[in-house]
C-alpha cells in the first residue's frame, strides 16, 4: 500500500502543481456557488428561463449566439410553440428560388441563433470600432467563466479610480483586463420584465444570464457529471474487486 | 518448473494447426503468459503498461474525432464545437480524447522518472532507454499538432510560436524548414491540412516505436526495484496472472483518476482561450503551451536575448548562436541529453536504493523539472526570467556534471546477492553467482 501511497501523492503534486496564469490587468472575479458547480450540479431551470430573456432582449442586440440552434431551448424547458415564436421573430437566406434570387424567410427551432450583425466589421462600425465576442462559447473562454460574466456584468464603476482618466467611448470596470471596456453597462433596474414576477435587479439578471450562457457554452454538463457519477462509482467497485483479486493472487508470493 | 506452464488454450486443435502455420499463439504465450518478470516489481512498473492503454485510447477516439472534424480554417472550430453539441456523445469523445494527451504525458512523465531513479537507462538496456526518448519526441510533435486542430487562439499562436522557432537555423535552412511545415508564408490552410494529416499519421509510428521498445524490453527483461540481475526462477514469476491482475487493478485507479477529469473537469489541464476562434490578428496576452511543454518552453525562454556565442569549426568556419538559436538548441539539447544519459551516468550500480547521493540528486533534479514548469507557464519577466535560468542551467549540470562525477565520487551500499533473498528475507535459493554490482551482457 505504500507505492499506492506515493502514487496518490505525486497525483496530487501534480494538480497543485500546475500554475494559474490570470489575464492581466482585472481584478480577480470571486468564487461563487452555482447551482451547477460541484459534482452533482444541475443548472437552475428558472434562472435559465430567465437568463435566456435577458440575452434575447439586452444582449442579442449586439452579441450573436451563433453556435446555439432555436430549438436548443427546449432543451431547458420552453415549449415547441415559444421556440417557434422566438425564432420567427429573425430571418435568415432561404435556398435560392426558381430565379436564383435569394430572399429572406423567417427562422425555424433547426436554426442557429440569428446574430446582429452580419460581420465583424458592421459590429465594430454600430460599436464605436469595440467587437462585441460572440457569447456561445464566452463562459468556456474566459478564466473564471460565470463567475468572471457576473463579476464583469455587475462590476461597472461610474466613478474611476483616482488618477485614472476613462477615455471618451470607455466605461470602467473593476474585473476587465486592463480596465477600460466599451461595452456601456448593459444591464439596468428593471431592463427586462421577468414573467416569473421575479424583481430584475441588475444582480438578479446578471446571474440569470450569466447561467444560461454557462449552459450554451456547456449543454451537456448536467449529462456529463451525471454519466461521471455512474462511472467513477463502476469503476470504484471494479477497482476494489481488481484489487481483491490481485491480493488473492499474490498471496502465495508474497 | 511448475509455475512456468503454457497455457491450456494452447493445446485446442484449431489454436494448435494456425500455431503450426503461424506461431502467433505461442508468441503470445511465450511474451504475455510464461515471461519471466522480476517478482519485486512495484506500482512505479505499472506505467509502462498504463501508457500502451492510453495509446490505444488516444488512437481510438482520435479515429472517431476524424470522423467528424474538417480540416479547414474555415471550418475547424466550428466542427469541434459541432462534435460537442451535436454528435452523439462527441462531448465525451473529445473530451477523453483531450484530456487523454495530459493523462499520457502524465504516464509518461512517471514512466521516465521511474526509469531514471531505478537506473534502467543502463546496460543492457541503453537501445530500450533510446527507443523510449523517440517516442517521447514523437508524443510531442503528435500533442503540439493536435492542439493546433481545433484552431482555437492558443492553437494559431502556439503553432505560430513554434514552428518560427525553427527559422533560427543558418544557412537559409531554418527558412526552408518553416515554410515546408507552414505550406506558405504564414500559418494557415495549408499548414493546418498538413499538421491534421501528421497528427492522424504519428500515432501509427509510435506503435511502431513501441513494438520495437517492448521488443528491446523482452530480450533482457525488466529491470526491477533493486537493480540487479534476476539469477533464476526463484526470482522471477510468470506475467500472468501475477503483473497481469496487477496492471489491471492500476488501470482501474488510473481510470478513477482519468475519469474524475473528463467528467468534472474537462478543461482544468487546458487553456480558455482555445474557446476563442483563432485570429491572425489578435495576439494573446500570454502565449503559453500546453502544461506538458512548460519546462521545455522554460529552457527555451531561458537564453538571454543579447546572447551571443560563437564556434569554430573544422568545415563550416565560425558560426554564430544567436539567442534564438542557442534557446532552441537548449530545448532540443534538454531532450539530446537524454539519448546519451547512459553513457554520462557510468555508475555500475543501477538502483537510487544502493545510491545514497545519487538519490538526493534525483529528487533536486525531479524538483527542477517542477519550477522549470512554473516558469514556463509565469511571465518571462523580473526574478522568474533570473529562477528560469538557474534552474535551466542546473537542468544540464544535472546530467553533465553532477552524474559523470557521481560515478567517481560516491560510495555505493552493498548490493544484495539476489532478488529472491530481501524478498524471501534471506530464505531464498542461494543463487550461484556472488554479487557483482551489475553484468555486463
Ligand atoms: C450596445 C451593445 C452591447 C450590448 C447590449 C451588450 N454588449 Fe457586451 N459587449 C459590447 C462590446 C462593444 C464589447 C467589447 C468590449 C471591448 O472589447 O472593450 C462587449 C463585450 C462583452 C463581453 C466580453 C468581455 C471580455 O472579457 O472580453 C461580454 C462577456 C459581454 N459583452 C457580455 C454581455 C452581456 C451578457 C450582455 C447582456 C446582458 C451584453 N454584453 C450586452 C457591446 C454590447
Ligand atoms: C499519440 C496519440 C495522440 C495524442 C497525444 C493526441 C493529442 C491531441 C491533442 C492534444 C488534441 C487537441 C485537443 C483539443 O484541445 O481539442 C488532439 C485533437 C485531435 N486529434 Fe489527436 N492525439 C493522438 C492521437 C490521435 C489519433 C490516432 C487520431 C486519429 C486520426 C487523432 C485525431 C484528432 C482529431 C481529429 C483532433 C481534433 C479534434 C479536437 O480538437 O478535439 N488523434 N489530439
Amino acid at each position: 500500500m505504500n507505492a499506492i501511497r506515493t502514487l496518490l501523492a505525486a497525483a496530487c503534486v501534480a494538480l497543485l502543481a500546475t500554475p494559474v496564469v490570470a489575464a492581466g490587468g482585472g481584478k480577480e472575479a470571486p468564487a461563487r456557488q452555482w447551482a451547477h458547480s460541484g459534482l452533482f450540479g444541475t443548472f437552475d431551470r428558472a434562472a435559465l428561463r430567465r437568463g435566456a430573456r435577458v440575452y434575447m432582449e439586452v444582449c442579442s442586440a449586439c452579441h450573436g449566439l451563433r453556435l446555439v440552434a432555436y430549438r436548443n431551448l427546449m432543451e431547458i424547458g420552453f415549449s415547441e410553440n415559444e421556440v417557434k415564436k422566438i425564432s420567427a421573430e429573425k430571418e435568415v437566406p432561404a435556398e435560392p428560388n426558381d430565379d436564383g434570387e435569394v430572399e429572406l424567410r423567417p427562422a425555424l427551432p433547426a436554426d442557429k441563433f440569428v446574430s446582429p450583425f452580419n460581420n465583424e466589421n458592421a459590429a465594430r462600425a454600430a460599436n464605436g470600432g469595440a467587437y462585441p465576442p460572440d457569447l456561445s462559447l464566452i463562459v468556456k473562454a474566459r478564466p473564471g467563466g460565470a463567475d468572471y460574466l457576473h463579476a464583469l456584468l455587475t462590476g461597472y464603476k461610474d466613478e474611476a479610480p483616482a488618477g485614472v482618466t476613462v477615455p471618451e467611448g470607455m466605461n470602467y470596470n473593476e474585473y476587465f483586463a486592463g480596465n477600460m471596456i466599451a461595452m456601456a453597462a448593459p444591464l439596468s433596474e428593471e431592463a427586462v420584465e421577468y414573467a416569473d414576477g421575479t424583481k430584475a435587479t441588475v444582480e438578479q439578471m446578471s446571474e440569470d444570464v450569466s447561467v444560461f450562457l454557462a449552459w450554451a457554452a456547456e449543454p451537456e454538463l448536467e449529462e456529463r457529471k451525471r454519466m461521471g457519477i455512474k462511472v467513477i462509482l463502476f469503476l470504484l467497485v471494479l477497482t476494489g474487486l481488481l484489487y481483491v483479486v490481485k491480493r488473492r493472487i499474490w498471496a502465495d508470493v508474497h | 518448473m511448475s509455475k512456468f506452464q503454457k497455457p491450456a488454450w494452447l493445446d485446442n486443435g484449431l489454436v494448435r494447426w494456425v500455431d503450426h502455420r503461424l506461431p502467433v499463439f505461442s508468441f503470445m504465450s511465450h511474451e504475455l503468459y510464461e515471461y519471466p518478470t522480476p517478482r519485486n516489481l512495484n506500482y512505479w512498473w505499472n506505467f509502462g503498461s498504463l501508457a500502451g492503454i492510453v495509446l490505444v485510447i488516444m488512437i481510438v477516439t482520435g479515429i472517431t474525432l476524424a470522423m467528424h472534424y474538417t480540416p479547414s480554417t474555415a471550418l475547424a472550430f466550428d466542427s469541434v464545437e459541432r462534435i460537442m453539441r451535436d454528435v452523439n456523445y462527441g462531448w465525451l469523445i473529445r473530451y477523453i480524447h483531450m484530456n487523454g494527451a495530459s493523462m499520457f504525458f502524465i504516464v509518461i512523465y512517471i514512466h521516465i522518472f521511474r526509469g531514471l531513479y531505478f537506473g534502467s537507462y543502463k546496460a543492457p538496456r541503453e537501445i530500450l532507454w533510446m527507443l523510449g526518448v523517440v517516442i517521447l519526441l514523437l508524443m510531442m510533435a503528435t500533442a503540439f499538432m493536435g492542439y493546433v486542430l481545433p484552431w482555437g487562439q492558443m492553437s494559431f499562436w502556439g503553432a505560430t510560436v513554434i514552428t518560427n522557432l525553427f527559422s533560427a537555423i543558418p544557412w537559409g535552412i531554418g527558412d526552408w524548414i518553416v515554410t515546408l511545415l507552414w505550406g506558405g508564408f504564414a500559418v494557415d490552410n495549408p499548414t493546418l491540412n498538413r499538421f491534421f494529416s501528421l497528427h492522424y499519421l504519428l500515432p501509427f509510428v509510435i506503435v511502431g516505436v513501441v513494438v520495437l521498445h517492448i521488443w528491446a524490453l523482452h530480450v533482457h527483461g525488466s529491470n526491477n526495484p533493486i537493480g540487479i540481475d534476476t539469477k533464476g526462477e526463484q526470482d522471477v514469476l510468470p506475467f500472468h496472472p501475477y503483473y497481469t491482475v496487477k496492471d489491471m487493478f492500476g488501470l482501474g485507479v488510473f481510470l478513477i483518476v482519468f475519469a474524475l477529469f473528463i467528467f468534472f473537469a474537462p478543461n482544468y489541464m487546458g487553456h480558455p482561450d482555445n474557446y476563442i476562434p483563432a485570429n491572425a490578428l489578435s495576439t494573446p496576452a500570454h502565449i503559453v503551451p500546453e502544461w506538458y511543454f512548460l519546462p521545455f518552453y522554460a529552457i527555451l525562454r531561458a537564453v538571454p536575448d543579447n546572447f551571443i556565442g560563437g564556434w569554430t569549426t573544422e568545415w563550416l568556419g565560425f558560426i554564430i548562436f544567436e539567442a534564438k538559436l542557442a534557446g532552441v538548441l537548449a530545448m532540443f539539447g534538454a531532450i539530446a541529453v537524454l539519448f546519451v544519459l547512459p553513457w554520462l551516468d557510468r555508475s555500475p550500480v543501477r538502483s537510487s536504493r544502493f545510491r545514497p547521493m545519487y538519490k538526493w540528486f534525483f529528487w533536486i533534479f525531479a524538483i527542477d523539472c517542477v519550477v522549470l514548469g512554473y516558469m514556463g507557464a509565469l511571465p518571462a519577466e523580473g526574478i522568474y526570467i533570473v529562477i528560469g535560468r538557474i534552474a535551466t542551467v542546473y537542468y544540464f549540470a544535472h546530467f553533465l556534471v553532477v552524474l559523470p562525477l557521481l560515478a567517481k565520487v560516491e560510495k555505493t551500499r552493498e548490493l544484495p546477492k539476489s532478488i529472491s533473498e530481501p524478498v524471501l528475507g534471506g530464505g531464498g535459493i542461494a543463487a550461484g553467482a556472488a554479487a557483482k554490482p551489475m553484468e555486463k551482457a
